[in-house]
């Protein structure tokens, strides 16, 4: 995967939605301060959004009175927040040890071939981003990957085009 | 007589029992007893009896553990009961199955061990992946509280308690439980020194328990039918009953419940169906990715946490990741070294630089580059990166399949040298 260095250059927070404050609100309910809050944040924003930009880190940070610094130290660090623009789908892929003994490898450079990415890339439509995910605990259906929300199991090559094929249709 | 507690009422052709049909099975019968005048002290002698050992990995004692909270009229108030459900560890994939298929019995769990360390909230670490038993789950807690097992007064016994489920966002060191404890704060998820213990300064710096969703399955069933019930499921010196899974080559893959002491064969050749036509077993790693490689002659071993340390390795999570003979093992322990290296959490530099260095020589080796020199290294970082070296246990569980693996498949290190390629490679 490459390792884009991120140039905060946004000065200003983007306003956030009343769905994205409600949502936030109801998390800051459940932890007994904000600082705890603000990994939840980070994902209600993505899930509104689809990624987390500069704008919406300097929103979060405002919002929840936590510096940016601090906000950022968590983004980075957690693999499932996205602080680049991702795909209209993540292709969550499994290399871990149980799928790699069945073959992951080969389905990879699949997938490389017929989308064109690597791990950390979309594909040019913006349709996939294709990124490797800790072993995804479901060994005895290896090989695994998750599509969005989806769980994909003892995948081949041929269920690997039809599953690619039925994200494209859905849209 | 009930003789798998953990799966009885798991089928995953359907969806997981709704809370009557969990109450009819005996279901939250533990809370009733608890209502019915157990003490807290009551159930945490009823744990220790039971022999119960955390089904995590580190197979720590579960009433010892608890017994470090402090209690009376000196201790915070506020104390927390925190799950584990982080599930990461390569080649495991057990507490899925609970919490998809059963979410009731880890509320039940929960709510026997909140109440013996008298904590009032109780959050669930739940992997952000687990998407399935994320829905499940959320089900589960609202038809508790709609029937008073959670909330304020649980069933008149004037104890409270919360229960939220905390999805998390990756990083396999979020299983580390004082990592899980920083992350669950809303912080960089790096390890914190110990001492002190979470039991006496965890979440928030209150007293918190940390367990495996696995370990809170098992309380229910302790309390519900009792200890020597509990003490009658196994077949070896250990309690209980285990969640054992197998994945790799094997006729049918697949997690199984069954007595501690078990005999690996019988695991493998009975439930996995032995291994598929044109292999055979060459080795495995007992309870995943952290765990030292264990060969067939191991096969007839009881399958516990004192005989498998007795051979050098750990139960660990009891889901085994079998190598076969058509499968590099020099690959196979360089794509665990990848994933140690890739979920190093960067705190500390033994396993910061050290698991990076140990992941390129094995693309080294992969490539046909590998020398005598490269596996010196390999060696020597069996000893910088094992126990005691680094800040926490994750580079000394790299160092399990790294260090076992280079005695034993040495032939297969130095074929790498001399032909310089991946001999399983045609």
């Amino acid at each position: 995967m490459s390792t884009n260095i991120i140039a905060s250059t946004a000065t200003k927070a983007r306003p956030l939605t009343a769905a994205e404050i409600s949502e936030i609100e109801h998390e800051m309910e459940l932890y007994p301060d904000k600082q705890a809050v603000g990994l939840e944040a980070l994902k209600i924003v993505q899930k509104h959004q689809g990624w987390v930009s500069d704008e919406s880190m300097l929103a979060i940070s405002k919002f929840l009175d936590i510096p940016v610094a601090d906000l950022e130290s968590v983004a980075t660090f957690f693999n499932l927040v996205y602080r680049q623009p991702v795909g209209k789908n993540v292709i969550l892929f499994c290399n871990s040890v149980s799928c790699w003994i069945m073959g992951c490898d080969g389905l990879r450079s699949h997938i490389n071939d017929q989308l064109g990415v690597d791990f950390g890339d979309t594909t040019e439509d913006e349709a996939f981003t294709f990124i490797p995910v800790p072993c995804l605990g479901d060994c005895d259906r290896a090989p695994v990957m998750m599509v969005g929300d989806d769980l994909h199991r003892n995948l081949t090559e041929e269920k690997i085009d039809q599953i690619v094929a039925d994200y494209r249709n859905k849209e | 007589m009930v003789n798998k507690p953990l799966t009885k009422n798991i089928d995953m052709s359907r969806p997981p029992l709704d809370i009557a049909a969990f109450e009819a099975a005996d279901g939250y019968q533990s809370v009733k007893a608890i209502a019915a005048g157990l003490s807290p002290a009551d159930v945490l002698q009823l744990v220790k009896d039971s022999g119960l050992k955390g089904r995590g990995g580190a197979g720590f004692p579960t009433g010892l553990k608890w017994s470090f909270v402090p209690q009376g009229d000196n201790a915070p108030k506020q104390k927390y009961f925190v799950v584990n459900a982080d599930e990461m560890e390569p080649g495991t994939f057990k507490d899925r199955l609970l919490m998809e298929g059963d979410p009731h019995l880890l509320l039940e769990g929960m709510i026997v061990g909140s109440y013996t360390i008298q904590a009032s909230v109780a959050y669930i670490f739940l992997r952000g992946e687990y998407k399935a038993s994320e829905n499940a789950l959320k089900q589960a807690i609202s038809e508790a509280y709609e029937k008073g097992y959670l909330g304020k007064n649980i069933l008149g016994t004037g104890f409270n308690l919360d229960i939220i489920l905390h999805t998390s966002a990756g990083r396999y060191i979020c299983g580390e439980e004082t990592a899980l404890l920083n992350a669950l704060e809303g912080k960089r998820a790096n390890p914190r020194a110990k001492p002190p213990f979470p039991q006496v300064s965890g979440l928030w710096g209150k007293p918190t328990i940390v367990n495996n969703v696995e370990t809170v399955c098992n309380l229910p069933g302790i309390l519900t039918y009792g200890v020597d019930w509990y003490h009658g499921l196994t077949k070896g010196n250990d309690h209980g009953t285990k969640l054992f899974g197998i994945s790799g080559r094997v006729k049918t893959p697949g997690c199984w419940e069954l007595p501690l002491g078990i005999t690996i064969r019988e695991i493998i050749e009975e439930y996995g169906g032995g291994m598929r036509d044109g292999y055979e077993l060459r080795a495995f790693l007992p309870g995943g990715g952290s765990t030292d490689f264990m060969l067939p002659e191991h096969l007839d071993l009881p399958f516990d946490y004192d005989e498998v340390a007795k051979v050098g390795s750990r139960l660990a999570t009891g889901t085994m990741i079998l190598l076969d003979d058509k499968t590099c093992p020099v690959g196979m322990i360089g794509n665990l070294m990848k994933f140690f290296a890739h979920e190093s959490c960067g705190f500390c530099t033994p396993c910061r630089d050290g698991l990076p260095w140990v992941d390129e020589i094995f693309n080294e080796f992969e490539s046909g580059r590998g020398t005598e020199k490269d596996l010196q290294i390999l060696h020597e970082h069996v000893d910088y990166l094992g126990p005691g070296r680094t800040f926490c246990a994750l580079a000394p569980g790299a160092t399990a399949p790294l260090g076992s693996g280079l005695k034993i498949f040495a032939e297969d290190f130095e074929r790498h040298i001399k032909e310089q390629r991946c001999p399983y490679k045609h």
